[in-house]
């Protein structure tokens, strides 16, 4: 496929004299799995909040399949196939996950403006919603509220949410944060099932996982892109080595 | 990992969520026994039943949307002035039609204050809507030629209702109307919350941030669930007027919104029946302990709502539903079990 999925040109953002973005290039393919990866602070979370729309680019512009999406608001980027989970769970505390994912499923079917119909009503979103939780091999307790889930749940919620969107391309501000080391490789593996025509970039500081699930891997430093490469040639940088393996880097 | 349910029975567990209950048909039977017990005091029975109304259409913004008003009287005023000011002015009385002129002027006035409300959160918000209905009150204050002024609207005629029954001195009539407008807008209220759209505004009070990340269009949802609770504040204040004959600018007045907050909370937001529970109980108090010494009642609603919102942060009805959800929780605990095998 000629025209990449996702594209940055010459994206760039400062928080007061702080350059947290500066003229980045991304080009990603169709059905890529990416790896966005740097020390603290390198801004790749602002990346993706640029990319979605939650903040304004200072300069530069994102294509989404060839089009130009910069104008649009997060909630449209959302509906052609943008879509983003968070590295700090932004969950609805008091819905239970099944209610939640369903209101994700009604919101892509924009029947979330329909009052005078009951939630039953709508049994396919449910049930849909319910196929997406157990993909993720949620487990049983679906109705339970969100608030009440143990934090591994709440990780899979952050996904299952993301994916009742039908996303095109996938940001995935490290979905494992936060989770012990035995239960984020499952959760990778989640991830590495999607449908190969879903596109997916992930910022994730584990390198192992890393280098297991992504096919490049793009290096973002002082906000900055320093590399990009294969999963081989970037362990094989010197430059990535200084900045970034050379310490040891490990994260939770 | 136990065995998932059938998504069959997901779908049984949203209805019975939403299915109407054996005390909900008791509550409402015992609206209606003030017709027997207290017939000399249906006028106080009207004016709870308006107020309850009132505090629904808040309780749909406040308590689903999340969205924090001290000016709704605004609506309620705009509701109540559109139905006398058809009446003296344009000698209009006919009751339900002047409630639904009512409801569409307050709608509309909801809507275009909407466009701006929405877009703000937390103490912009309350400030903007404090502004809106302050500066309401001071227009109706001012023109007098229309609305009276601070002498209040006089001279409204109440035609009779459905051409056979009019107003009469004990107010069985204005109770009777009362209570079908709220119940009729009530049921409204209910389906909403209980619809996509109301699982979409329970999505914007839970978590604003992530709404826009699942595609929902928060703005728009908020211009509607504004402009619909405006359009029952409106008939509430229209109920008002035709059912006393007179509109004073009390009905635009801060402390009627300030009251209607305060009854809400008491009763406990986000539940449709707290709402309307506050408004007894705050309206019953009123009337019994103002009735002892007029000035000292706000002590009394003072301490109570610090007691309540410190003792029980989900109002009196909230207090009483974790009473109940104990036995729930522990039926949820058996149920993944009894689904499994
Ligand atoms: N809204 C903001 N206002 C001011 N500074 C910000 C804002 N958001 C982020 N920053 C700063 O920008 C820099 C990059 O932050 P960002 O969250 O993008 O880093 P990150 O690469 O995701 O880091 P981490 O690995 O810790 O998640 C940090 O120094 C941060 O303090
Ligand atoms: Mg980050």
């Amino acid at each position: 496929m000629s025209t990449p999925a996702l594209v940055t040109r010459a994206l760039s953002k400062s928080f007061g004299s702080l350059a947290v973005t500066q003229n980045v290039e991304i080009t990603v393919p169709h059905g890529a799995r990416y790896a966005l990866i740097g020390p603290n602070g390198a801004g790749k979370t602002t990346l993706i909040n640029l990319m979605t729309g939650l903040i304004k680019p200072d300069l530069g512009s994102i294509l989404l399949n060839g089009e130009d999406i910069s104008a649009l608001e997060p909630d449209a980027r959302v509906k052609r196939g943008l879509t983003r989970t968070f590295q700090i769970n932004q969950l609805f505390p008091n819905l239970s996950a099944l209610e939640a994912v369903t209101l994700a499923v009604l919101e892509r079917q924009r029947t979330s403006g329909v009052w005078w119909r009951r939630l039953p009503a709508f049994g396919a979103a449910i049930e849909e919603a319910h196929a997406i939780l157990q993909s993720l091999r949620f487990g049983s307790d679906t109705e339970r509220v969100t608030r009440e889930l143990p934090y591994g749940r709440q990780r899979l919620l952050e996904i299952a949410l993301a994916l009742a969107t039908k996303p095109k391309i996938l940001l995935l501000d490290e979905p494992a944060a936060g989770v012990p080391k035995d239960e984020s490789a499952e959760l990778f593996q989640a991830i590495a099932a999607l449908p190969s025509d879903i596109t997916v970039l992930f910022i994730e500081h584990d390198m192992d996982l890393v280098f297991r699930f992504a096919s490049r891997i793009i290096v973002l430093v002082a906000g900055a892109v320093l590399v990009e490469g294969t999963p081989a040639e970037i362990s094989a940088d010197p430059r990535v080595r200084e900045v970034y393996l050379g310490k040891g880097h490990r994260h939770g | 990992m136990t065995i998932a349910a059938p998504p069959y029975s997901l779908v049984a567990a949203f209805a019975e969520r939403s299915r109407w209950r054996a005390i909900e048909t008791v509550l409402w039977l015992c609206a209606l026994l003030p017709f027997w017990l207290a017939p000399t005091h249906l006028q106080l029975a009207s004016q709870i039943a308006i107020t309850a109304l009132f505090a629904i259409s808040l309780d749909l913004i406040l308590g689903y949307a999340g969205i924090v008003s001290m000016g709704h009287a605004a609506f309620f005023g705009l509701g109540a002035y559109t139905a006398g000011i058809l009446s003296v002015k344009l000698g209009w009385g006919e009751p339900i039609s002047g409630l639904l002129i009512a409801g569409l002027v307050a709608g509309i006035g909801g809507y275009l204050s909407s466009l701006v409300v929405c877009r703000f959160r937390h103490l912009a918000l309350i400030m903007i809507t404090l502004g809106i209905g302050v500066m309401l009150h001071e227009i109706a204050n001012t023109s007098h030629g229309l609305t009276g002024g601070a002498d209040g609207l006089q001279g409204i005629r109440t035609w009779k209702f459905l051409g056979v029954w009019s107003l009469d001195i004990y107010g069985y009539v204005a109770y009777s109307y009362a209570l079908i407008v709220l119940f009729a807008c009530f049921l409204v209220a209910r389906r909403i919350v209980q619809s996509p759209f109301g699982l979409a505004l329970k999505g914007i009070r839970e978590n604003a941030l992530r709404m826009p990340a699942i595609g929902a269009p928060s703005q728009s949802h908020l211009r509607k669930i504004y402009t619909i609770a405006a359009v029952m504040a409106g008939m509430a204040g229209a109920v008002l007027a035709q059912t006393t004959e007179t509109v004073s600018l009390e009905v635009l007045s801060f402390q009627r919104s300030a009251d209607v907050l305060v009854m809400l909370i008491l009763g406990g937001t986000g539940r449709l029946y707290g709402g309307m529970i506050g408004a007894v109980i705050y309206m019953l108090a009123r009337d019994h302990l103002s009735g002892l010494n007029p000035q000292y009642w706000y002590f009394w609603i003072g301490l109570l709502l610090i007691a309540v919102v410190t003792l029980l942060p989900n109002g009196i009805l909230g207090g009483l539903a974790r009473v109940r959800a104990l036995n729930w929780i522990r039926e949820m605990r058996l149920m993944p079990r009894r689904r499994a095998a």
